[in-house]
């Protein structure tokens, strides 16, 4: 695997660790398998992205592994802690303190500045820091993707890259222990997209941090370390990318966005 | 934390706060203003009482009801002058007495002429009223027994007679074309009990019977106990001795009917009390008006922000602080509201009391009512809509459009 910052703990625990996974919905009469026996382990540090087309169970399984489903059957190891049987209240403390989410409609609060947004999973973690730590630390997260001129502007003085980048700042703010991406550039132009893997895949490499980004697009997803594919409800291939794209290189070649 | 996140979300739609919060304004000003109407009537009653004594007994001649047969008061002739030289002879801790005799007549003063009341009155009246002369002096005993026409007139047909501030001792009145000369003006007493007190001639009951109505009786008879614990009892004494003089047997109605002014000032506080309560009520469905205005509000918001809540679900809010984000928004607007709104109450109060010399007084304890009920309402009516946005799904929230 090519591009993946060394950790020394990386072989012994995976960050996530999935073993016959089954999610079955119930809609009216009929029974809906969306996952079918997933088997997956991510280590950390690692960029994988989950692909497949609509209804091959990705979006069920990045509920799943976000802690905002939980699974009918099969175990899930996060961190090494079981979560696949846990409350809800639990399952948002989890949320909170271990997984960091980037959205494809951005979700950011309106009328609320930057730095309000990326503040705020801070107001929901129990033992909350103060509000000049959390002040810095947001801050500090936005600087992290760029965003260091822009902290006090509202979502709508902002541009759709932007407001990723806010978004993707308010997920690294509570150090998760892993990203998930859901398909982060669907609602972006190709230049834009390419910048915000750019920020992925810096954060990836220069801090470590394990990137679980869930994307139809197969171009988007070879961007990442590592691609599983899924379809009907299944892994049907996990490889590492053979040529994997690099987004500050491509950034050069592309046009500047007209503004 | 909860508050801070709260008070942020009403801050970002400022207009709609103000709006909402405007119907609550609405509900406790009303509620306020209307209480303290009420109230400053009912105080208003009270001094009045105060004013002309607690410890005055009125004995009427006649009965509602005698033999069946519905009557006035005032209607019967058996009540009579030695009943009140009686009632001051033989009760213990009676003060002061005084027969009453009536009628309304038209008085004249040279171009001038007003259709009053005629108050046949013997010298203890303004004792029992603790009632002073404006200028020159109230009638004698001597002008009682020999029936005089002499006057004291109220300052209300003082001025219809003679003029403001006019001094009318001395000049001559004519009452059913006979010649009172005037010997006093009474200082200003006001509204009492249901008549205008300054709106009166007082000439002696015994004129009135002998020269104006040619009458033996009298039609009531004025008392005062010695202290006001004792009036219940003077006027029991009182029913007593004149059912004894008037000869009526055991299970035969009375031909005569006491009050005292306590019974009829608790009549008339409660009288007044129950239209406070009744007007209170009706501004206090404003009041759940508001309180449906802040849950339609409130349900609105939630479906407009259910991305919003998926969002604070994802990133770790658990279901509790939703629902207490909602709720302390739903309680805020209404506190806000209530707190505007005695402010608003508050300045009605005031703005009546000064021009429309209503004596409006803001009582405490519905200042705290009002403040508690908008609390409640907000809580009663932020539960529901905040108990949707808590039970939202995460995951279809975000995927709310």
């Amino acid at each position: 695997m090519t591009g993946l910052a060394a950790e020394p703990i990386a072989a012994s625990a995976p960050v996530i660790s999935v073993d016959g996974l089954v999610k079955t919905f119930t809609v009216g009469e009929v029974k809906v398998r969306a996952l079918r026996g997933i088997s997956l382990d991510v280590q950390r540090g690692e960029f994988i992205a989950v692909t497949g087309p609509s209804g091959s169970g990705k979006s069920t399984l990045m509920h799943i592994l976000g802690c905002l489903d939980r699974p009918t059957s099969g175990r899930y190891l996060l961190d090494g802690q079981d979560v696949s049987r846990l409350s809800k209240d639990a399952l948002a403390e989890v949320r909170n303190q271990k997984i960091g989410f980037v959205f494809q409609g951005f979700n950011l609060l309106a009328r609320t500045t930057a730095l309000d947004n990326v503040e705020l999973p801070l107001l929901y973690s129990g033992s909350g820091p103060r509000a000049a730590d959390r002040r810095a630390r947001a801050r500090e997260a936005l600087t992290l993707v760029g965003l260091a001129d822009r902290m006090d502007h509202k979502p709508n003085q902002l541009s759709g890259g932007q407001q990723q980048r806010v978004a993707i700042a308010r997920a690294l703010i509570t150090n998760p222990t892993i990203l998930l991406a859901d398909e982060p550039t669907g609602n972006l132009d190709t230049r834009t997209s390419v910048e915000i893997m750019a920020v992925f895949q810096r954060l990836n490499r220069e801090r470590g941090i394990t990137i679980l980004l869930i994307t139809h697009e197969r171009d988007i997803a070879e961007y990442a370390g590592r691609i599983v594919t899924c379809r009907d409800g299944q892994i049907v291939s996990d490889h590492p990318v053979r040529h994997r794209r690099v987004a500050v290189e491509e950034l050069r070649a592309l046009p500047e966005n007209p503004l | 934390m909860t508050f801070r996140i709260a008070f942020k979300a009403l801050g970002r739609n400022k207009l709609r706060t103000g709006l909402t919060t405007l119907g609550m304004i609405i509900g406790v000003a009303a509620v306020i203003t209307l209480v303290a109407m009420g109230h400053g009537a009912q105080s208003l009653v009270e001094d009045q009482i105060k004013g002309a004594g607690t410890n005055m007994i009125t004995v009427n001649a006649g009965n509602f009801t005698m033999g069946g047969v519905r009557l006035g008061s005032g209607a019967s002739s058996s009540l009579t002058a030695d009943d009140a030289d009686a009632i001051r002879a033989e009760i213990p801790g009676v003060q002061f007495v005084a027969a009453g005799t009536l009628l309304r007549a038209q008085v004249v003063s040279g171009n001038q002429n007003w259709y009053t009341r005629v108050q046949g009155t013997d010298v203890d009246l303004p004792l029992i009223r603790s009632w002073a002369t404006r200028t020159g002096s109230f009638f004698g005993t001597q002008d009682v027994a020999s029936a005089a026409k002499v006057a004291v007139l109220g300052v209300t047909v003082n001025q219809q007679l003679f003029g403001p501030d006019a001094d009318s001792v001395g000049q001559v009145i004519r009452i059913r074309n006979q010649p009172f000369k005037v010997v006093g003006v009474m200082a200003s007493k006001g509204q009492g009990m249901g008549e205008d007190m300054d709106d009166q001639i007082l000439v002696p009951y015994t004129t009135v019977q002998k020269k104006l109505l040619g009458i033996t009786h009298v039609h009531s008879i004025t008392v005062s106990a010695g202290a006001a614990s004792e009036t219940k009892r003077t006027a029991d004494a009182i029913a007593i001795l004149l059912r004894t003089r008037h000869k009526i047997v055991p299970g035969q109605e009375d031909d005569f009917m006491i009050r005292t002014l306590e019974e009829m000032a608790d009549m008339r506080t409660q009288a007044m009390g129950t239209m406070t309560t009744l007007l209170a009520g009706i501004a206090g469905v404003s009041l759940i008006v508001g309180g449906i205005g802040i849950m339609n509000i409130m349900l609105v918001s939630v479906t407009e922000r259910t991305r919003e809540i998926g969002l604070r679900m994802a990133i770790g809010a658990k279901s509790r602080d939703v629902l207490l984000q909602f709720l302390v928004e739903a309680v805020t607007l209404s506190l806000i509201g209530g707190g505007m709104g005695i402010a608003v109450g508050f300045g009605l109060a005031e703005a009546m009391s000064r021009w429309m010399s209503w004596p409006a007084k803001v009582p405490p304890d519905a200042v705290a009512m009002a403040f508690g009920f908008a609390a409640a309402t907000g809580i009663f009516f932020g539960f529901y809509p905040a108990q949707k946005a808590a039970r939202l799904d995460p995951i279809e929230a975000l995927r709310f459009e």
